[in-house]
């Protein structure tokens, strides 16, 4: 029983650790991204200040905003928290990741982003209206490209559970798998679309022509602004720990002692700030694209993941 | 049969025959002449490094000859010969438009599933290590042949036929490890003649047609006549006539 109770702790700790550090690497990537460019770089808890400052201050609402798009701040956060939960950041085998697996993740976050959709319609501008639609374009096509991609890592781990999964990667040692890379391409590339970065939207802007995700949450202020932010660093945070849980799962602490989850949280934190120098340069060499080229973007992201599972099936099982 | 069991090098030869299938696939999707020949030099290199590992695992001699008639012809000589012609033809910045890219792409999908169907009872003859990558040279044989038929300009066309080549070269490699020297040197000196005549054979149809768009040859009729254009046959309305 008292075991019991520290592995929920532990599981706990885990959440908390994501939740709190996503906005720093959101910092980090900001900072890197200004080196990059040759801009001044604000600090990497910049983050922080600013969802500090936004949880202070008033709120405005649109006279004519129903109880939903009060609510929804809070369902975005709570769906958000939850996938946050059931992804191992630096242990396996946690008692939230046996409850939800791959598909319930992507769940997760297709409820948010409903009712962000269902936010954005809620007051009844322009706007609004205009990100709502084109982020449901987006996600219509994201999202299969992001199943058929954690299909093909399923169908080598025989399991759609993230800690049998990265259990099986370890084992296994080192494979040269082609549906592997493949499925990590479209992965990196539905991920590039679902966090709204550089190819598909820019987040730094908020250009009428461009917009997608803050399209939808331009009437938001205050603390509920601050929730979607947080919530969309730690998407990004999720997807960055996908990537690496799947791909490079080696330092994740199988067991629960005290030096292996101190090895745990260094190699997480390692290989984050690593992928986040990867996505920097991949935002610096690309220019946004139009959103009329997102939908053959995203074709190509699923042609690659379709391509790893034929991968995984004619080389790696056939025969 | 389990990849975690094989070899290293036996995984890396798997590897980098799935990456010489994405390459057909990039072709495929690719309508900018330039890039397209770029990737085809790339499928050649990716295909001369499956060479090399093949030869390194079976320990045939005679396959790094063939690697490096691949590196030499694939990788440098026949697209520096296509790079110069389309600068020639002024066609370097061209883009073709495919009318389904999503369609053409999962059509190409279609055709590895068929291929491996078709590979199964080859596989199951083989006892080679990399037996598996049988139904992958026929599927880069098959996308060749869809770049081909789906693909308006002669540059696109000419570069599925060769491509065709290079699934055919693979389907050697990894089946039989490799034709025999002759027959292989046989095959190089022909495709490097077929790139030279397709030059010739682009001057003449930009002679003739002012483009090397191969749909305007659907319109070729009889000598004498004149062309049955839509064109024309909008220009000749009845009040021309009257």
């Amino acid at each position: 029983m008292n075991s019991q109770s520290i592995v929920w702790a532990l599981a706990a700790a885990q959440t908390l650790l994501f939740i709190l550090a996503a906005p720093l690497l959101a910092g980090w990537v900001k900072r890197i991204k200004c080196h990059q460019q040759n801009r001044a770089a604000p600090a990497v808890w910049q983050p922080y200040r600013d969802l500090t400052k936004l949880l202070k201050k008033n709120m405005v609402l649109a006279g004519n905003a129903s109880w939903l798009f009060r609510a929804v701040p809070y369902i975005i956060f709570g769906a958000t928290l939850l996938a946050a939960a059931a992804v191992p950041l630096i242990a396996v085998h946690l008692p939230t990741s046996a409850i939800a697996d791959v598909i319930v993740l992507v769940g997760f976050f297709a409820l948010a982003r409903f009712f962000t959709a269902l936010a954005a319609l809620d007051i009844g501008t322009a706007f609004g209206g205009m990100g709502a639609s084109r982020e449901m374009t987006v996600a219509a096509l994201a999202e299969p490209a992001m199943l058929m991609a954690v299909f093909t890592l399923a169908m080598t781990a025989h399991s759609t559970n993230l800690s049998v999964a990265i259990e099986t990667v370890l084992q296994a040692g080192l494979v040269l798998r082609p549906s592997f890379l493949f499925a990590l391409l479209a992965l990196a590339m539905v991920a590039v679309a679902e966090c709204g970065r550089i190819p598909v939207d820019n987040p730094a802007t908020h250009l009428e022509l461009t917009m997608l995700h803050e399209a939808m949450i331009l009437e938001y202020s205050g603390r509920h602004l601050a929730l979607i932010e947080w919530a969309a660093q730690i998407k990004l945070m999720i997807y960055a720990v996908l990537i690496i849980d799947f791909f490079l799962p080696w330092g994740i602490a199988s067991e629960f002692s005290t030096g292996a989850l101190i090895v745990g949280v260094v190699a997480a934190t390692a290989k984050l700030m690593l992928l986040a120098m990867l996505l920097v340069v991949w935002e610096t060499v690309l220019a946004k694209m139009r959103l009329f080229r997102v939908p053959q973007f995203l074709g190509f992201a699923f042609m690659l993941a379709l391509l790893g599972m034929l991968t995984n099936v004619v080389l790696e099982t056939g025969g | 049969m389990a990849l975690s069991s094989l070899s290293l090098y036996s995984q890396a030869i798997i590897l980098f025959a799935a990456l010489v299938l994405f390459s057909s696939f990039v072709m495929l999707a690719q309508t900018r002449m330039v890039p397209l020949i770029f990737t085809f030099a790339w499928q050649g290199l990716l295909m001369a490094v499956a060479t090399v590992l093949v030869a390194i695992v079976s320990n045939h001699k005679h396959l790094y000859i063939s690697a490096a008639l691949t590196v030499a012809l694939k990788v440098g000589l026949i697209p520096w010969v296509l790079y110069r012609l389309s600068v020639r033809l002024d066609m370097n910045y061209d883009t073709e438009v495919i009318k389904h890219p999503s369609l053409l792409l999962l059509g190409g999908a279609g055709l590895v599933i068929f291929s491996y169907f078709i590979a199964l009872p080859i596989v199951h003859l083989s006892g080679l290590a990399t037996r598996n990558t049988i139904a992958v040279s026929i599927a880069v044989e098959l996308l060749g042949m869809l770049i081909m038929s789906v693909r308006r300009t002669a540059m696109a066309q000419v570069i599925g036929f060769m491509s065709m080549e290079n699934g055919l070269f693979f389907a050697a490699v990894v089946s039989t490890y490799g034709m025999p020297l002759i027959v292989e040197l046989g095959v190089a000196f022909d495709v490097m003649v077929a790139s030279i005549l397709f030059g010739v054979f682009f001057f003449h149809l930009r002679d003739s047609f002012d483009s090397l768009d191969v749909s305007h040859l659907n319109l070729l009729s009889e000598a004498n006549e004149p062309a049955p254009l839509a064109e024309t046959a909008v220009a000749t309305t009845p009040g021309e006539h009257t």
